[in-house]
């Protein structure tokens, strides 16, 4: 008992000099959770809220993105869950079958004006859960000089053109040299190309794999070609061990990442290789392609007190100018079309591919398992690549059979909802 | 009889805490592992399925499991020797007659038991650096190409063993310095009198007088080693292809960024059960030892 003492009395006097009493000034206080760099610079864009209503003050926790998703669902648990916080968009079904999140009203937002593929996104059986914060999706990144070396001015539209352009780029370069580079521990690429088939990946309401058909095995294929042409290498991204140092070495001429990567290759490149790169909308089967609607959300919370004030937080944080001023900070893409128009995005010549592309954006299937189904997908994916012995079916049979393994679960809840 | 009942009442308090914060959780968690918790069992418990040993059987036929297991195996097989013989080494040369600023070294040679592990993660990561770090540095002096110590599956073990080992060693260290000065100086002038050599005095004097504190050390250390996480966690995620996944990493994968607890717990309780042979069996072979 003798070590309790001081603490307590540090306690006492911290709470006089401070002033810990109930309810000192009235303020409401909104808890806001909010992730990595948006965590970082959000409150910059808070300081007006708070001017425009006195009585509130938002308190912005920052969370680490690897360590975010285990900490909401840790809080869930536990009851700690803030009054409102970003969530990676493919996480919301999640909450959502949590009922932890809540439902959005029409009147928040103009929905016409976001990107319908994005939008979608928060809508799950019928009812919108989620306000598009920021959009996050993949397209090319390429080398316009060596694009134009092989004999081509535009980059290709369909899936026909890119090979050709792949095999000029590669027949240039020699062996020391891909047109492409696809980690084969990243599972956006090859999940890009298989949204842009019509069939969805999951069937039966979601309770099984959809991968052994058609469109799934062409884009498989596709994704397959890629290495057995040398048109790839079949590397993980650890192996190449300073992607912008590659790119300008011109080891690829194409890459398929997100907007993030802008700034990156602005900052990484030589000042020499800036004139040459560009981003590009991705390629379709046969003609342009849809891509990954990515991105984060922001949710009101189910638990919170102060679901109104959350709410018109909401709604300051989704008006096209405080967007705009959001883009300014961290080069995060606005979810609605009129932030576009603004002067300042349609002068940005890379950002123009993301616009054209984000018309042409389709959600992942929205069950809370769909993370790990990815996951499976690119090991099955990794091993066919790598071993070499797996075909085509054999590779997609095998990632609907982990697939329909890992939604047993959702398979049985659905069946039970079905009997009276 | 009266004199039982003041033992007990003097002994419930522990008990008690030791039933709420030890005993029920171990059974909760043993229950848990016969069960589907989920995220929809999270939802609503109503979602909770009962699978009996479903979990250890669908466990058994994962092949991450057995990739778990024997990097766990090699991480305990090669790290724990490693981790005593560095102990038990730095206590000799401490407890040596010839050396000098005794305090000095123990201290320096414990400071790495007390920094914080993600701190000292970091920096290891710039000594294990494939093209600036220290360590390739030095093997390219030596006429060595650069390892890619936590990219490649073959190097990312020995980098987390070593670093492992350079973090835990000055804790058994010091518990091997207090065996040492256990043993009476007598034995050794006896020794010496006999004419044994210092190897010899070391084999047949040092040895069997700290097989006790030996015993101890390897159980504690096993115990520890068997659950590696940190370091994995920190350094390499569990890559390169899986190549640092153990057992523990694999449990905190499934309960905490998948959410299958009834899964996890099955785990739990498979490294438990392997725990709890191998120090019965370390224990069986000490026994074995004193009575021949």
């Amino acid at each position: 008992m003798r070590l309790a003492w001081p603490p307590v009395l540090i306690f006492i006097v911290a709470c006089a000099l401070s002033g810990c009493r109930d309810g000192s000034n009235e303020a409401t206080v909104v808890r806001f959770w909010a992730m990595g760099r948006e965590g970082e610079v959000v409150r910059q864009l808070l300081v007006d809220f708070e001017h425009e209503h006195p009585d509130v003050r938002v308190e912005v926790q920052q969370l680490p993105w690897t360590a975010a998703h285990q900490k909401l669902l840790t809080a869930f648990a536990g009851g700690a869950l803030p009054d409102i916080a970003q969530l990676g968009n493919t996480w919301l079904p999640e909450f959502v079958a949590l009922r932890a999140v809540d439902r959005v009203e029409p009147s928040v937002v103009d929905v016409g004006d976001y990107f319908p593929g994005i939008w979608q996104t928060n809508v799950i059986d019928g009812a919108a859960y989620g306000v598009p914060w920021y959009v996050d999706t993949r397209l090319l990144f390429y080398r316009r000089d060596l694009l134009a070396s092989a004999g081509y001015s535009a980059p290709p539209a369909t899936w026909p053109e890119w090979i050709e352009m792949l095999d000029a780029i590669k027949r240039r370069g020699g062996t020391r040299h891909y047109g492409l580079l696809l980690p084969l521990n990243e599972y956006e690429p090859l999940l890009a190309l298989a949204l842009q088939q019509d069939e969805s990946l999951l069937r039966d309401e979601n309770g099984r794999g959809n991968f052994r058909s058609a469109g799934f095995r062409g884009a498989l294929a596709f994704y397959r070609e890629m290495f057995d042409r040398g048109l790839a290498p079949a590397t993980s991204g650890n192996q190449v061990s300073n992607l912008w140092d590659e790119f300008a070495r011109g080891y690829f001429s194409f890459y398929i990442t997100g907007p993030w990567s802008i700034g990156e290759f602005k900052r990484r490149l030589p000042a020499n290789l800036q004139p040459s790169w560009m981003t590009a909308p991705l390629p379709g089967p046969n003609g342009p392609g849809a891509s990954i609607a990515g991105g984060s959300s922001l949710v009101v919370f189910q638990g919170s007190h102060h679901k109104k004030t959350a709410w018109q937080l909401v709604q300051y944080l989704s008006r096209s100018d405080v967007q705009i001023r959001f883009h300014a900070l961290t080069g995060n893409l606005p979810p609605r079309r009129s932030a576009w128009r603004d002067e300042l995005m349609s002068q940005d010549a890379y950002a123009r591919a993301f616009r054209d592309q984000l018309e042409r954006v389709k959600p992942t299937p929205q069950v809370p398992e769909w993370e790990r189904v990815a996951t499976e997908m690119q090991l099955v994916a990794e091993q066919m690549v790598e071993g070499g012995r797996m075909t085509i079916d054999q590779a997609a049979a095998e990632i609907d059979r982990r697939t329909d393994r890992i939604l047993e679960k959702r398979r049985w809840l659905l069946a039970r909802r079905e009997q009276p | 009889m009266k004199l039982n009942w003041a033992a007990w009442a003097f002994i419930t308090p522990a008990l008690l805490v030791i039933a709420v914060f030890f005993l029920l959780p171990v059974l909760a968690g043993l229950a848990l592992s016969f069960t589907d918790f989920d995220i929809y069992a999270l939802a609503d418990l109503r979602n909770l399925r009962f699978v009996g040993f479903a979990n250890y059987i669908e466990l058994v036929r994962t092949p991450l499991l057995w990739t778990a297991l024997g990097n766990t195996l090699y991480f305990v097989g090669v790290g724990m020797p490693l981790s005593i013989a560095a102990s038990l080494g730095a206590a000799l040369l401490l407890s040596s007659r010839l050396a000098r600023f005794k305090p000095f070294f123990r201290t320096a040679l414990f400071a790495p038991v007390v920094t914080t592990l993600v701190a000292v993660a970091v920096i290891w990561r710039y000594l294990l650096h494939t093209r600036y770090g220290l360590l390739n540095y030095g093997l390219e002096e030596l006429g060595f190409g650069p390892i890619d110590w936590l990219g490649d599956p073959r190097w990312a073990m020995p980098a987390i063993i070593l670093f492992a080992v350079w973090k835990n060693f000055g804790y058994n260290m010091i518990i091997f310095l207090a065996g040492l000065q256990n043993i009476p100086e007598e034995l050794y002038e006896a020794a010496r009198i006999d004419g044994a050599s210092s190897w010899q005095q070391f084999r047949h004097v040092t040895m069997p007088s700290l097989a006790p504190v030996i015993l101890l050390v390897s159980v504690l250390t096993m115990a520890g080693y068997f659950q590696l996480f940190a370091e994995p966690y920190v350094m390499t995620q569990g890559g390169p292809q899986q190549s640092t996944v153990s057992v523990l990493y694999f449990m905190y994968e499934e309960g905490f960024k998948w959410w299958n607890l009834g899964f996890a717990s099955a785990i739990a309780f498979i490294l438990f059960l392997l725990m709890f042979t191998v120090t019965m069996m370390q224990l069986y072979v000490a026994r074995h030892r004193e009575a021949t």
